[in-house]
């Protein structure tokens, strides 16, 4: 999938504003390219619990526990893309 | 009987023939070390709160230090089931003895998972095993709340060298260790949550006294809090990030030793309420007192307690053996871990109490053969080593996430 074809299908700034909010991070978000690995900016596997009831809920979407792995996490494209998969 | 590791040493290690171990005997000299120290000492190391040496001494001679090093470097390699019955025997003689154990073996387990790719770490290994090498832990830190997960103090490097100050404010037996293995940030740009586990060696740190340990139970573990000076090679940093080794091996194997050690306890406990039970049956032989029913009633809890523990021991040994760390790091093993601990930190009280109200004023005084005032106090530890409250929180968010059965 290419990046315009991810963008047209899930709004990056989306998976953005609930990152900011929820994610708990130590670096602004917004300074972060889509595939900056958010490990290394303070995410956990903990705070992965919260993003995804705030995913859930703001795109209507349910994630499977097969879902739940560190690589789906892992950046702001991998994030969308996800979403992008279970909208469907 | 060793343990499958996840990270394969990068060089071949010829085992030696492995010396056939019979656990069954094992386990007798475990017992024997037990009855003949361990229990000789334990209301002194209690009452006096100091450090049972003559405990850690003989365990020493037996090379028990070395239990769960894999034989190919001279230890025993055994399994962390094998383990946990050790530390449920020695949990029967003496909580604090058995603690010191328990919490040393998860050390040498976190090294032995995750460190044996390095030559630094294999060296270190077989010098544990000839030396019989004590190892301890401090992994909270003041300022983070009793959250493992997270560090203020951070290594600096400078070349091959590493330096690094942590203020800790528990370190079990942390002033008669050898070695001890440390957490902290991996940089001092790094987040929180960034963690490397470090060993420092005797003779390369100094620790300045922080907070003394003159609590109600586990008086001998002396776990004082410490402001750690440490030094030295960059290859005394484990190779794997601690997250990993935390959630891999620190969080499973803690869990499992201590409500094994804690089972041990009430075991003992429930041992002296039959001793009691059976010293007043023989006064109406023919009739069971009701002290009897009151005896079966936790013995029914004990075997729970007992099953639980081993249950998940199999559990992690067969995830260990089969190579499956995706589901010992997953939130499902981990939910199960922290059941356990939530269960037998709560059933050691029960079992405790009602062993107590078994032998009555015999158990209530000090200075009695059936004396249950150490085991109490002790019991009362296991729920507050990490709060409860903390790890049912942690199962809570977890528990949004993971549905059991998938």
């Amino acid at each position: 999938m290419t990046e315009s074809t991810l963008e047209s299908t899930v709004d990056t700034t989306a998976v953005r504003e609930v990152l900011a909010q929820h994610g708990r991070l130590t670096v602004d978000i917004s300074t972060l390219d889509v595939d900056f690995d958010l490990y290394g900016a303070g995410l956990t596997s903990l705070a992965t619990v919260g993003i995804m009831l705030a995913l859930e809920d703001r795109f209507e979407v349910e994630f499977p526990e097969s879902m739940l792995s560190r690589s789906t996490f892992r950046s702001v494209a991998s994030i969308a893309e996800a979403v992008a998969k279970l909208a469907g | 009987m060793t343990t499958a590791v996840t990270e394969l040493p990068d060089t071949e290690i010829t085992a030696a023939a492995p010396v056939a171990l019979n656990f069954d005997e094992l386990l007798k000299r475990v017992h024997a070390i037990g009855r003949e120290v361990l229990a000789v000492h334990a209301n002194d190391v209690d009452r006096l709160a100091r450090f049972p040496a003559e405990s850690i001494e003989a365990m020493k001679e037996a090379q028990l230090l070395s239990a769960y090093v894999p034989i190919e470097y001279g230890g025993m390699g055994l399994n962390i089931v094998e383990t946990s019955r050790i530390c449920e025997a020695f949990g029967n003689y003496c909580g604090s003895s058995a603690m010191i154990y328990a919490m040393h073996c998860i050390q040498v387990a976190c090294v032995v998972h995750h460190a044996q790719h390095s030559s630094y770490f294999r060296r270190y290994l077989k010098q544990l095993v000839e030396e019989q090498r004590l190892m301890a832990s401090a992994t909270t830190e003041i300022g983070t709340g009793g959250d493992l997960r997270s560090s203020i103090c951070a290594i600096e490097v400078n070349g091959d060298c590493f330096t690094v100050t942590k203020k800790a404010p528990v370190i079990s037996y942390g002033e008669y260790s050898d070695d001890l293995l440390l957490t902290c940030r991996s940089g001092p740009n790094s987040p929180a949550s960034e963690q490397v586990h470090v060993m420092v060696r005797r003779g390369e740190y100094i620790a300045e006294p922080l907070s003394t340990w003159d609590t109600m139970g586990f008086r001998g573990t002396c776990s004082s809090g410490f402001t750690v000076s440490a030094h030295g090679s960059t290859d005394q940093i484990l190779p794997t990030p601690f997250n990993d080794i935390l959630s891999l091996t620190m969080h499973p194997y803690s869990h499992i030793v201590w409500g094994a050690l804690w089972t041990g306890i009430a075991a003992d406990a429930v041992n002296q309420a039959r001793a009691f039970v059976r010293a007043e049956a023989r006064k109406t032989p023919g009739e069971t007192p009701i002290s009897a029913i009151r005896l079966a009633e936790v013995d029914l809890v004990l075997q729970e307690m007992r099953h639980n523990v081993y249950g998940l021991a199999r559990e992690y040994n067969e995830l260990l053996k089969g190579g499956c760390p995706g589901q010992i790091h997953g939130f499902g093993f981990s939910i199960r871990t922290n059941n356990l601990k939530l269960s037998c930190s709560q059933r050691i009280v029960e079992i405790v109490g009602q062993a107590l109200l078994i032998c009555g004023i015999s158990g209530y005084r000090n200075d009695s053969k059936f004396s249950l005032s150490r085991h109490l106090r002790d019991a009362y530890g296991a729920a507050l080593m990490v709060n409860n409250d903390r790890i049912t929180k942690l199962n809570a968010t977890m528990l949004l996430a993971h549905r059991e059965g998938n």
